[in-house]
């Protein structure tokens, strides 16, 4: 096995750790940095796989402004899961 | 009444889907297609990057889907958001850490934007990235600067125009060419700047539209009360 195979599986096993993580949490804002790192390595992962187009897409939108505009909600409604 | 309507719309749009299901082929290969993307890109649209052939040329007409999709976006929000009092947002700035560093970096991140969709058709990227990129430089001055305001006429003007050119210039093809988003610009040399013919100027325009809509949403999310 390459070293490229193992870094692909280690990076879709922290995507993967990461989403369960923020599907989990009841804290709101946590949840919203969870859904950031999955933005973060997902866009590591489109660039390993040779899609660059996607990978800064997703680095501009998917962990930058979305994340923005959640945190944005957050502070205007309930930090907390009821 | 309005049962029988509702069972008959549905009835005629299940008949078309299934007779359009019924017409597709299938086992048969049908493959070829990026094939023939990958060949014969720089022939026929003189775009190097074959993803933003794709997008703006060969698929152009979705990508005008896709643009009015995010002006409904941005349009819905401020219609939501519109019945909510306007405030003042917060009077204190962010720390002089912040505000230096937002100040050096935000002309760069503006010039990375601009880079990304005007290279568009040479490297990664393109209108969505690079205005994506400037609506995150003017989030940085949102949040070091609490007087910052974006001009929303301006704005609104700028996106206006941006979507006309796009339109126009699909318009142009059809009349000159025979269908929707024909490149009737010269293509010039692979490579250089000035080349691709249309396919920069929709780039262009479109990352001039989504970086307006982007900053038009994050204003309206800031400015709501509470």
């Amino acid at each position: 096995m390459d070293w490229m195979a193992f870094l692909v599986s280690g990076l879709v096993l922290i995507l993967i750790i990461s989403a369960v993580f923020s599907i989990m949490q009841k804290d709101l804002l946590v949840a919203v940095i969870g859904t950031a790192a999955i933005s973060v390595v997902l866009s590591i992962l489109f660039y390993l796989l040779q899609a660059p187009d996607v990978a800064l897409t997703e680095a501009a939108i998917g962990a930058a402004l979305s994340t923005i505009i959640f945190l944005i909600a957050i502070k205007k409604t309930d930090r907390f899961e009821e | 009444m309005r049962k029988a309507v509702a069972i008959l719309l549905l009835g005629i749009f299940g008949y078309y889907f299934a007779s359009i299901f019924l017409s597709l082929p299938f086992g048969e290969k049908r493959e070829g297609v990026g094939k023939h993307y990958l060949e014969n890109t720089i022939s026929e649209t003189g775009s190097v990057n074959t993803v933003t052939s794709i997008v703006v040329s060969y698929r152009g007409f979705d990508t005008l889907g896709e643009v009015t999709v995010l002006f409904l976006a941005s349009t819905g929000l401020g219609a939501i958001l519109f019945d909510v009092r306007r405030k003042k947002r917060n009077e204190q700035n962010a720390s002089p850490i912040v505000r230096t560093t937002s100040t050096v970096f935000y002309p760069m991140i503006i010039l990375l934007g601009a880079y990304v969709f005007v290279h568009g058709h040479l490297t990664p990227g393109g209108g969505f990235q690079g205005g994506a990129i400037i609506a995150t430089g003017v989030l940085l001055m949102f949040m070091a600067y609490r007087k910052f305001e974006a001009n929303h006429t301006l704005l609104s003007v700028i996106e206006s125009l941006a979507g006309l050119t796009f339109v126009t210039v699909g318009l142009t093809g059809l009349i000159y060419g025979g269908s929707f988003l024909v490149n009737f610009l010269p293509l010039g040399t692979p490579n250089d700047l000035v080349s691709a013919g249309v396919i920069p100027i929709i780039y262009i325009a479109v990352g001039f539209k989504v970086g307006a809509e982007l900053t038009v949403v994050l204003d309206d999310m800031l400015k709501t009360i509470r």
